[in-house]
This record gives C-alpha cells, sequence and structure tokens, in this order.
C-alpha cells in the first residue's frame, strides 16, 4: 500500500503482516466501491454495461439461436436484396446474412478477447521481467522492445500470420503477439512508476526480495490501468483481426467472422448493399463498446476525472469604491473596478471596486500580498482578461478613451481603433520573462511585432527599429541578440527584451507586473534603472506592480496599497518612508521589512495568516 | 560534439541495429514455419523431385548460418530471390509496386496534417476556457465516432458513397488524380480526427502559457495571436504525433489497396501471402519495415532541426 514510507518501516512490516493497515485497507475499498456504483449509475456507465449486454448475449447465444438458420442454403434467394424474410438479404450461398451476422459475433468476440488476453500476458512478463532479471538481460528486452515498437501492429501480426498460416487460431496469435510489445511497454512504464515510489524502496531495504515485490507491491498497483488497457485492446484487437480476415489472411472457410463476411459483401456491394452496412454497423458497435468499458473502467478505477462542471451566469453589482486620489492629467482613470472569477459554486470577487489614477509621467507602485488582486487589477485595465473571468467598471478612462461600455469591460476583440490605441499607447511588462517571450520565435521577430502591427512599418524596418530599441534597453550585441531564440538569452536579458516591446512605439503608460521578481537582486537594479529612464525620455506613466513595499517606495513616487481585492491606502512615497501610512495593513507591511540596523537576535515582524484587517479605506483626500 | 549530431549518431546508431534485428527477423519468418515452407507452397500435388530442386534454389538445404550470409549478401547485391508465383525477380516486382504504396501513405499523412492541425487550432480556440460546450461536446463525439471506424470500413462506407449511392468517383485502380480521392480519405479521415484531438489538448496548454497573455497585450486579430503565435508551438508535439501515426498509415495501406484495387505492395503482399509465395511477401515485409523506420527517423532529424532541445530529450 501506498500508504507505508521509508521514514516508517515498522508499518511496512506490519503491512506484510497485514493487520494495522487493514483498517485502512477496508476504508480505501469502501470508497473504491462507491465510486465504481457511482460511475456504473452515471450515463456512460449505463451505456457501457447495456452494451457490453448485448455484444455479450449475441457472443453467447448468437450461435445457439441462429447458427442452424445461417446454414441453411436458400437456393432459391442467392445474393438476395434484403426482404420480410432476409432483413439483410442472403449471401452468395443463399444463406441469411443477419443470421450470418449475429452467428459471427462469438467468433469475432471470442478472437478479440483472447488476442487481448494473449497480448496483455505476454506484455506484462516482457514489460516488467527487466525488473527482476540480470541488469544486462533487462537492457536487452528494452531495446529488443523499443525496435518491436516501432512497427505498427498491423505488419507485425502480418509477419506472424506468415509464419503460422492463415486460420482462426493463428490469426489470435498473430494478434496477441503483435499487441504485446505495447502492453510491455504499458506494463514498463507503470512498474516503473512503482517501483520509484517509497514503499518499494522500503520493502527492498528490509530485504524483501526482487520477485516477491514484483509480485506483492508492482502487479497490484499497475493492475487497474492494465485492465483499461487490456479492455480498449480488445477493440483494437477486434478491428485487427476483422482486418486480416477481411484481407483473407485470418479466419477461412467453412469458419466465418467478421471480417471473412465483410470481404464477400464488398464484392457484392453494388448488388446488395446491406450486407456490408449490416456488417459495418456490428464492428463499429462492437469496437466502441470496448472503448465505452474502458472508459467506465477507467473512471471506476479513478484513473480519469470526469469532465468539469459548468459556469453560473455572474451577478454584477457596481458598489462604488472611495478614490483615493485624482490626478490632474490622468493617463488612466479607474473607478469601481470589479473582477469576478466563477467558482465550483457562485462567484468570487477577488478584485472588489477599485478606483484611482494614474498621472502623466507618474510612476505609480501597487503592492500587497499575493492573492491581493494587484496582478488582476493590472490586466484588468489592460483589458487582457478573457473569459471566464468577468471585468465590471463604471468607468475606465485610457488617454480619453472609455472602455467601459455598459458597465462591463468587453472581453475578446474591440474595434481596430481600439487595438491600435491600446497596442501603441500601452504596454505591458509581464512578470517571468522566461515564459512571457515565445520560445518558438526569435527575439528581435517578437520585439519588432508591434511595429509591424500597429506602427505601419515593414518587415524590414521593424526588424531594424528592433534592434535599435534592444540596443536602447542597453542588450549587448543587439543585432546578434535579435536572431537568437528566447533561450539563449539570461533572465535579465530577457526582460529587457521585453521593456524594448514596448518602447516599439511611445507607450503613454507601461504596466509593469512585478516585472523583477524572477530576476536577481544586481539584474533587479538595472531593469528598475531602465524603466526609470523610459520614464524620464518619454515621459512613460509607469504602473509597477509589486509586492515588495521597499523595492515600490524606493522606485515610485506613489503607492496604492491593496488588500483582498480593495485599495486601502494610497500614499505619497515621502509620507510612506516618513511612517506617516495609517492603515493597519500598511503599517505591517513596512513593519515586516527587516531592517539592518534592528537588534540581532530579535524576530520578524511577519503578517500571520489569519490577521485580519479592516477592508475600508483610509481617505487621503475628498474626492 | 553539439547536442543535436550526437542525437542524430545516436539514432543513426539505433536505425543500424533495428534493421539488423528487422533483416533477421524476415528471414527466422520463413524458417521457423512449421513443416517444410517449399512443400507448403507448392502443395501434395507436387512431386518429390520438384520439390527438393526448389529447397535447392533457395538455399534451405545449407545449414542456417550460410542462410542468414547468404541473405544478407543478397540484401547488399540487390537480390531478394524470385517470387514463386509470379516467376519475377522479388526486388522488380517491389521497385513497380513501392511508388503506388508511398504516395498513399504520404498524400495521406499530409492530409492528416492539414486536417487535423488547423481543425485542432480551431476548435481549441473555440472551447478555450470552457466555452461553448456545445460545440465541445459536438466535436468530441463527431471525432470520436471517425476515430473509432477502422479505416476498412471508412473505405467500404466512401465506397457504397461514392459508387453505389451515385458515381462521381472512382473507386477502383490508379488512373488519374480523383482516383487518389476515395482511398487517401478512408486511410486520412480516422487518422485526422485522432489527430485533431490530440492536437487540440496540445493547443488548448498552449492558449494558456504566458507568452500567448504577452502576443494578446500587442492587440493582434485572432487568427495571428493563433497561427502565428500558438502554431510554432503545436509544431513539435504535431509532428511527434504525425511520426507515430505514420506507422498505422502505412500498415493501413494494406487493407486501402486491397478494397480499391490499388497496385501497390499491400495488394501484392496479400497475395503473396495467401498463395504462399514466401519470397515475396519476405521482401515486402522488409520494405514496409525499412519505410517504418526511416521515416520514424527522418520526423526526428526533422524535429530536431526545427527545435534543438528536443536533442536533449533522450527517447
Amino acid at each position: 500500500m501506498a500508504l507505508t514510507t521509508l521514514s516508517s518501516p515498522d508499518s511496512a512490516l506490519t503491512e506484510e503482516g497485514g493487520v494495522a493497515v487493514a483498517s485502512e485497507q477496508t476504508r480505501v475499498a469502501a470508497s473504491a466501491r462507491r465510486r465504481f456504483v457511482a460511475v456504473l449509475r452515471s450515463p456512460i456507465g449505463i451505456c457501457a454495461v447495456a452494451a457490453l449486454i448485448v455484444v455479450a448475449f449475441f457472443a453467447v447465444f448468437g450461435p445457439v439461436l441462429w447458427g442452424d438458420v445461417a446454414r441453411q442454403a436458400d437456393l432459391t434467394q442467392l445474393s438476395a436484396k434484403p426482404s420480410a424474410h432476409h432483413l439483410l438479404g442472403t449471401d452468395a450461398g443463399g444463406r441469411d446474412v443477419l443470421a450470418r451476422v449475429l452467428t459471427a459475433t462469438r467468433l469475432s468476440i471470442v478472437t478479440a478477447v483472447l488476442a487481448a488476453a494473449l497480448g496483455v500476458s505476454v506484455g506484462v512478463v516482457i514489460g516488467l521481467l527487466p525488473t527482476i532479471a540480470p541488469r544486462r538481460l533487462g537492457r536487452l528486452i528494452n531495446s529488443a522492445l523499443g525496435v518491436a515498437l516501432a512497427f505498427p501492429a498491423l505488419l507485425l501480426a502480418i509477419v506472424v500470420s506468415i509464419t503460422l498460416g492463415v486460420g482462426s487460431v493463428s490469426v489470435t496469435l498473430a494478434i496477441g503477439l503483435a499487441m504485446a510489445p505495447s502492453f510491455a511497454r504499458l506494463a514498463q512504464t507503470l512498474g516503473a512508476s512503482v517501483t520509484g515510489r517509497d514503499f518499494v524502496a522500503a520493502a527492498r531495504i528490509l530485504g524483501v526480495s526482487r520477485p516477491r515485490i514484483l509480485v506483492r507491491h508492482v502487479l497490484p498497483n499497475v493492475r487497474d490501468p492494465l485492465i483499461v488497457n487490456a479492455s480498449i485492446g480488445a477493440g483494437t484487437a477486434l478491428v485487427a483481426a476483422t482486418g486480416l480476415s477481411f484481407l483473407g489472411l485470418g479466419v477461412q472457410a467453412p469458419e466465418y467472422d467478421w471480417g471473412r463476411m465483410l470481404n464477400e459483401s464488398v464484392g457484392s456491394i453494388y448488388v446488395n448493399p446491406a450486407p456490408a452496412l449490416g456488417l459495418g454497423a456490428a464492428i463499429v458497435f462492437a469496437g466502441v463498446t470496448f472503448a465505452l468499458v474502458g472508459e467506465v473502467l477507467a473512471r471506476a478505477f479513478g484513473l480519469h476525472r470526469p469532465s468539469r462542471r459548468r459556469r453560473r451566469q455572474a451577478t454584477h453589482s457596481a458598489a462604488a469604491s472611495p478614490v483615493l486620489h485624482v490626478a490632474d492629467t490622468p493617463v488612466l482613470s479607474v473607478r469601481d473596478l470589479r473582477v469576478e472569477a466563477p467558482q465550483e459554486r457562485g462567484w468570487a470577487t477577488p478584485v472588489r471596486g477599485v478606483s484611482f489614477d494614474i498621472g502623466r509621467g507618474e510612476i505609480v507602485g501597487i503592492v500587497g500580498e499575493s492573492g491581493s488582486g494587484k496582478s488582476l487589477t493590472c490586466m484588468a485595465v489592460a483589458s487582457l482578461l478573457e473569459e471566464p473571468l468577468h471585468v465590471a467598471a463604471s468607468s475606465i478612462r485610457f488617454e480619453e478613451t472609455e472602455l467601459v461600455v455598459e458597465g462591463k469591460l468587453p472581453g475578446g476583440q474591440r474595434s481596430k481603433a481600439l487595438a491600435h490605441q491600446l497596442g501603441t499607447r500601452l504596454a505591458f511588462v509581464f512578470q517571468d520573462p522566461s515564459t512571457s517571450l515565445n520560445p518558438a520565435l526569435r527575439v528581435g521577430t517578437q520585439v519588432a511585432e508591434v511595429g509591424l502591427l500597429h506602427g505601419g512599418l515593414k518587415r524590414r524596418e521593424a526588424f531594424h527599429r528592433a534592434v535599435d530599441r534592444l540596443a536602447a534597453v542597453r542588450l549587448s550585441d543587439p543585432a546578434r541578440r535579435a536572431r537568437q531564440y528566447p533561450h539563449e538569452l539570461s533572465g535579465g536579458m530577457r526582460q529587457r527584451a521585453m521593456i524594448a516591446m514596448g518602447l516599439m512605439v511611445e507607450p503613454a503608460l507601461m504596466i509593469a507586473d512585478e516585472p523583477t521578481t524572477a530576476l536577481d537582486v544586481t539584474v533587479q537594479r538595472e531593469v528598475l534603472a531602465l524603466l526609470r529612464k523610459v520614464n524620464r525620455e518619454h515621459g512613460t506613466a509607469v504602473m509597477f506592480v509589486s509586492h515588495d513595499i521597499s523595492l515600490v517606495s524606493s522606485f515610485c513616487t506613489r503607492v496604492l496599497v491593496m488588500y483582498r481585492g480593495a485599495i486601502v491606502e494610497s500614499l505619497s512615497t515621502e509620507d510612506l518612508a516618513a511612517g506617516r501610512a495609517e492603515h493597519p495593513y500598511t503599517r505591517a507591511l513596512v513593519a515586516a521589512v527587516p531592517h539592518m540596523d534592528a537588534v540581532p537576535g530579535t524576530e520578524f515582524a511577519t503578517i500571520t495568516e489569519d490577521t485580519e484587517f479592516p477592508l475600508d479605506a483610509v481617505r487621503e483626500e475628498p474626492v | 560534439m553539439s547536442q543535436p549530431v550526437a542525437f542524430v549518431l545516436r539514432r543513426l546508431l539505433r536505425l543500424a541495429y533495428s534493421v539488423v534485428a528487422l533483416v533477421t527477423v524476415v528471414f527466422l519468418m520463413i524458417r521457423l514455419i512449421p513443416g517444410d515452407p517449399v512443400r507448403n507452397a507448392l502443395g501434395t500435388h507436387a512431386t518429390a523431385a520438384v520439390v527438393e530442386a526448389r529447397r535447392e534454389s533457395l538455399g534451405l538445404n545449407d545449414p542456417l548460418w550460410k542462410q542468414y550470409l547468404d541473405f544478407w549478401k543478397g540484401l547488399f547485391t540487390g537480390d531478394l530471390g524470385d517470387s514463386f508465383a509470379l516467376h519475377l525477380p522479388v526486388t522488380t516486382i517491389i521497385e513497380q509496386r513501392l511508388p503506388a504504396t508511398l504516395e498513399l501513405a504520404f498524400l495521406s499523412l499530409a492530409v492528416v496534417l492539414l486536417l487535423s492541425v488547423p481543425i485542432g487550432i480551431v476548435v481549441a480556440a473555440f472551447t478555450r476556457g470552457g466555452r461553448r460546450p456545445t460545440v465541445d461536446l459536438a466535436y468530441t463525439s463527431v471525432s470520436g465516432l471517425f476515430a473509432v471506424v477502422p479505416e476498412f470500413l471508412m473505405g467500404v462506407a466512401l465506397v457504397y458513397l461514392f459508387a453505389v449511392r451515385s458515381h462521381v468517383l472512382p473507386v477502383a485502380g490508379r488512373l488519374g488524380p480523383s482516383s487518389y480521392v476515395l482511398p487517401v480519405l478512408a486511410l486520412s479521415i480516422g487518422v485526422a480526427a485522432g489527430v485533431s484531438r490530440i492536437v487540440r489538448v496540445e493547443a488548448l496548454t498552449v492558449f494558456e502559457q504566458d507568452y500567448i497573455r504577452t502576443a494578446r497585450a500587442k492587440r493582434m486579430p485572432r487568427w495571428r495571436l493563433y497561427f502565428r503565435h500558438a502554431l510554432p508551438n503545436l509544431v513539435t508535439s504535431s509532428l511527434t504525433v504525425a511520426g507515430i501515426v505514420l506507422g498505422s498509415l502505412v500498415a493501413g495501406t494494406v487493407l486501402i489497396e486491397t478494397i480499391f484495387s490499388w497496385p501497390g505492395l499491400g495488394l501484392t503482399i496479400v497475395d503473396a501471402v495467401r498463395s504462399k509465395d514466401f519470397p515475396l511477401a519476405q521482401g515486402i515485409v522488409l520494405v514496409y519495415g525499412l519505410i517504418v523506420l526511416v521515416s520514424n527517423l527522418l520526423v526526428d532529424i526533422v524535429l530536431v532541426c526545427l527545435d534543438p532541445r528536443s536533442a536533449l530529450k533522450e527517447t
């Protein structure tokens, strides 16, 4: 059992004795049984069971009930079309096709199931042998397996049937053996994942022999996925056996299975298409049954999660929120911004009414703990949030353009003019430069794209400008860097490239969402210096998000403090530095910054998980 | 040594021992037939003298190791023996039949990729983040159904639709471009449905990536977002899948050639196996094996060229 760990080898012992974990086992077994019943009662479970019953019924009783009819040759009715007497017509020998299809169910299904069983048995032995065999032999088996896996199963089956001849026995063997390599690989992968786990290591340390580990620990753990795949494999085997028989390499006269019959019916498809269609239906039905059973078993064993639940409609309530700072000439002005996210039941509101202004050329910091809604706020004002998130606000004005329509920020594609404005005037620098650049495109191409999209530049001009911008962010050898892929650059270089991307045009606002968090301290400082340079030279306002209040106070002119989806305080960095913060949360954040002059040995001030701060904002100035 | 070069060398080494394994299996295939393969092939009516002469000409009376060496020698000199039934050198027959099979397999692969990649991406774009559950359900059921239907049934269905119901397209032989349509469709539709599902899942993961958000911040048209920024990141996984399905496409040609009387290797090997024409069957199995091995190698090399980092992932 997976409950046993290395740290408690005793329980591995008791597990061998089978006493201490017995109650745990029954509990696990009971929940597994419940899940099984639940899956069987679900629509897919009912379908699978019903289909399986139909297939099993015809496999067992088909030859008994229709075997005689299937043999009767009506010589007055050769290759007849469907009639009330012969629902699918008759074959070239005057025998009823429907009776033959039903009778052939047994041979087709038995062949498939036996072939799959053979494939699984041989596969498991070959796949798990390397875990107990001598290392050298194990490696040999592995490479042989790798070679065998390169060949499609149907080809292997043809090879085996060349050697063994044709007939129903050899087709079973051929398909079983042809499927063995893929089951071997599956068993091997599953086995390897189990042998790596702690309880097997514990058993090994305790001196349990390798074959015993295999039987007692590995097999039980790989059993469920193997059963699932065996069921799916039976479907594959059915198709393969039918295919071989169809080619004339499988079941031979006087025996007949669906494949052989299909071959005959294709020959007479112009005269009577009904047999071919009936056979097709039978084969697909049986194939789907095996696949369904596999899916149901997978769910019952807890290997697949059923698909996710549906969302509900959001209920928007636009509560007015206090505006803590009004800028005279705002580049961005946000009123009552709310972001709603669907939950298992109902909606969460990670941003619950936020209002603020950012003036031209201002550097504003947004601080707060993770989950306080800083990033969502930035993404929302940049119109980058999409379904399933909902963005509502009474107003978001960016450079005289109102982004909000009827209280909501529309997701998805906006008008060309708006795309142009946001594309040229608003730049975004994301948190992690290692994931924010496209790994499949050259750095220069990515930087140049904005120029191509919105700057009206030709491809070549855009690339030249990209190189120039990369130089502007002090990237060494920019022409070479532009032709490289992101993984060839260091983290700091990538973040400069991101900033260069924003500088392809003249942005009025650069939103930098924790741009330095993923970087080391010296690189951090360079990136901050670069942002300040951009601010100074281009007059670009910067909205700088960070959870590091000391970083923000050294870099920004004004700070917005966010707590649980709301802005609780807005103050200048001078006030912050002078200790004039009023909101308890802001004070706690400031207090949590370690100081060099603190008395050694004193505990760091921290904000514990369960501390509750007031959600009401501290008003700095009247609206 | 640089990573990709080392990778290619390692892959070539693996190809070498795979070929040795293939040749050995193909060699043993006939020798392991219970009883006397020649008697088996010629039937009970043939006189002992005829059987003996045939055994002698095939070298079956030599010790096994000598037969094995002769087999290799034959491979290097392009001599795979003569067909029992057609009385022609096996290599000549293969030369005549191989192009038809390769055309079928590679055209189908092209169709699979051209259908499955755009469909997978577009469906992923429509259904990302749990949007449009009806589209999701419809797509999942339809593609699932197509993926379940085996290629020979698809072939039979197409024969029924296009030869019995209407007479729009030819259903037999290889004459002119229109004769390619049904065999290629029969072979590729099911596979394309299955592959498109994989592409969709991959695309959904790519759409969640940070660099797609970066691209969105540049405010570009949707198609550009999906096909310029997401697609290049899907090429690797799509090609990997293509390498895997190519094998089953090659195997599928055997069935499809039978249905559509396509004059390729598949039609020939089925006849060869049924008439116990062992040299011919042997030669064709060898060719099929080589097609699979070489195309797998090519896919791997293309992958390394596109994405040098994949060389680091040892397969």
